[in-house]
């Protein structure tokens, strides 16, 4: 873990005290909304539907032990006992109230967390891959990368009025578990001819309204020129992206409308003049490669598994570990019928002391909205499991249909069209039988409730996107969307579907994959990419084909 | 020719807790959407969300949401998110509907 320095913990907790100040003078009425919103903001305090929601950094998706059941205090003192983990990484409570919220901020800052650049036109907080530090596949763990280029983007006073939100992915991996080919900066580590570690840098990814796929803005950049060549491209942004309209004020719409041409040569300008002066400190660097250092494995026995649940729960929710005696787990935080990325106060205190015994003080947030554990011992598994399936966490559906992605929806979200959340629920049961779910194989399904798409339902295999119709809920279907390092934007399968018709047209659709299927390892996503649209749109408007017969 | 106006009520959320509360007619404020305050033409609307955005003290970001009105003139919500806003989230027995149940 990254340990705050004297200079990290001043500044974190000399913004808790600031917004304790503002806080106060919107209460007794020196400051009025109108200046007091940008200030709250600014400290990831949004206002949502039915209450006030704070949004709280987890850089790269990672907590130690002691985070987490901070996290749960909070929840169960100023919450409702729980908390939502969300597809960037952070964790939201639905229900504080204002003038708790400063002492929320303390009790972060207490375990080195805030909530700072949570929102508003600012460098965002940076997302990895969930797996970093564990993976077989990776290159060198991404985090240092990530808390680098956090030190670097936090209340950095060129970029906090940037023309519109601004975020950041890195993976370490070919495999790309953090989608930053849909990130405003993705940064991809690889190796050039003499092996040396770098990074391929992609721009102007992003999905929401105008949903792009990023460009390769320099295909090798040595890693000791990351952040002068992150605050040129930034200063580029900064001065050309659009701020005549909100719509258009993204850095891919600069990128797309100015050509990729264009935006290099500004860059690589801008890059040559200021490179110089832009020596990070090799002790900084030590400090922070220290925290990232690899845990002290150990070994032991690992006995057979025989028990038939142990062994699904292996298989699904486990993956290879750098350390072969080690396995990643993945908690589902998506129990059948549940809400996506919500986890109890019990459960988390659950998570964090099975991280403490067997995860050497270790979890992650995945985008994915599950909690991970990186680095739990193949002969410790048994008890891990046995522990979640008490706490209710042993769900064996990772990559499978119910593992749904969810923005919260109208449920709580002030800019959501419809809900997204009692969508996936429906989606869950209606597939609770695990067994049956292993037989439809890995399939992601993203759901967003409004054209923000912060459910990703782009790069869903299957995305639902919900939206307001004249006054009525109103879904979309998107297909063959992927996240990947094969990052695709899913095509809209024609008309949408109302509230009570969304569940049975997914049904429909798994339904035509089955019947479809080459074999049954051909995945959703391989058999549409086989047999394109044409299949399934027959079976999600059968009604259609009847007029079309009839004619 | 000018589109027919329509019954609207006051809606904002409290300050300090956020809940969702709507102007009544003493200029007050009620969590209750049946007790709301309606307004039947435009300049009463407009005085209305006047009177609502002097109150910075004890609400944030009050607007205009059109209204139904039953046969004794008690108004309800109209599209469904000013109707998820009398509730809570579907999710869970939080927000209003579980004070409803508590009461």
């Amino acid at each position: 873990m990254y340990d705050y320095t004297d200079f990290d913990r001043e500044f974190v907790n000399t913004r808790v005290q600031e917004f304790r100040g503002q806080v106060a003078r919107r209460l007794d009425g020196s400051m009025t909304e109108d200046e007091f919103k940008p200030l709250r903001l600014m400290n990831g305090l949004y206002l949502q539907l039915h209450a006030y929601m704070l949004r709280v950094a987890i850089p790269y998706g990672t907590l130690n032990s002691g985070q987490m059941r901070q996290l749960a205090m909070i929840a169960d003192k100023w919450d409702k006992g729980y908390g939502h983990f969300t597809t960037r990484q952070n964790i939201q409570y639905n229900w504080p109230k204002l003038m708790d919220v400063p002492d929320m901020l303390q009790a972060l800052a207490d375990v080195s967390m805030h909530a700072i650049q949570t929102s508003g036109n600012t460098i965002r907080n940076v997302t990895a891959d969930h797996f970093a530090g564990a993976a077989a596949d990776e290159i060198e763990d991404p985090r240092p990368t990530a808390e680098l280029v956090r030190q670097w983007s936090t209340d950095h006073p060129e970029f906090q009025f940037l023309p519109r939100k601004f975020k950041v992915a890195v993976t370490g991996s070919s495999n790309d578990r953090a989608v930053v080919k849909a990130h405003d900066i993705g940064l991809r580590m690889v190796r050039n001819a003499d092996g040396a570690p770098g990074y391929e840098v992609i721009v102007g990814g992003g999905l929401g309204r105008t949903p792009m796929i990023g460009k390769v803005l320099r295909d090798y950049l040595p890693k000791a020129d990351l952040l002068p060549y992150l605050e040129a491209v930034m200063q580029v942004y900064n001065l050309h992206g659009r701020r005549d309209n909100k719509y258009k004020a993204r850095i891919k719409i600069l990128v797309h409308e100015e050509s990729l041409e264009v935006m290099q040569s500004r860059v690589a300008e801008v890059f040559e003049r200021i490179r110089d002066d832009f020596v990070v400190p090799q002790d900084l660097i030590d400090h922070i490669e220290t925290g990232f250092q690899p845990p002290a494995y150990k070994t032991a026995d690992i006995a057979p598994v025989l028990d038939g649940a142990l062994r699904s729960f292996i298989d699904t929710n486990t993956v290879a570990h750098k350390n072969p005696d080690y396995a990643i787990v993945t908690i589902s935080l998506k129990g059948i019928g549940e809400t996506p990325g919500d986890a109890t106060s019990d459960q988390m205190r659950v998570m964090a002391d099975l991280a403490e015994k067997y995860g050497h003080d270790e979890l992650r947030i995945s985008h994915e909205q599950n909690v991970v554990l990186p680095h739990v011992h193949r002969g410790d598994l048994p008890a891990v499991f046995a522990a979640l399936k008490d706490a209710g966490l042993a769900t064996a559906n990772v990559g499978l249909v119910s593992d749904i992605i969810a923005c919260p929806g109208m449920d709580y979200c002030a800019l959501a069209t419809a809900r997204s959340i009692p969508v996936a629920q429906q989606i869950s049961t209606a597939f609770a039988d695990i067994d049956a779910q292993r037989d439809i194989g890995p399939l992601k399904i993203k759901i967003s409730g409004c054209i923000n798409a912060c459910g990703h339902h782009h790069v869903g295999h299957i995305g639902i996107l919900g939206l307001d119709r004249a006054g009525v809920e109103n879904y979309q279907i998107t297909l063959g969307g992927d996240g990947t390092e094969t990052a695709t934007i899913g095509e809209r399968a024609g008309p949408g579907f109302a509230y009570d018709e969304i569940v049975p047209a997914v049904e429909r659709l798994i339904k035509a994959y089955l019947d479809l299927r080459a074999d049954p390892e051909e995945t959703f996503l391989e058999a549409y990419r086989r047999v394109g649209m044409g299949p399934f749109k027959v079976a999600l408007y059968p009604e259609k084909q009847e007029r079309a017969n009839a004619a | 020719m000018a589109k027919a106006f329509k019954p609207q009520i006051v809606t904002a959320n409290d300050l300090l807790l956020g809940d969702v509360i709507y102007l009544t007619a003493e200029g007050g404020w009620t969590r209750d959407h049946a007790s709301a305050q309606v307004a039947q033409n435009a300049e009463q609307a407009e005085a209305m969300l006047a009177t609502a955005a002097a109150q910075q003290l004890k609400i944030v970001g009050p607007y205009l949401a059109e209204a139904t009105l039953d046969a004794n003139g008690t108004p309800g919500p109209v599209h469904f998110r000013e109707a998820f806003r009398t509730r809570g989230p579907s999710n869970y027995s939080h927000g209003k509907q579980a004070e409803a149940a508590e009461a």
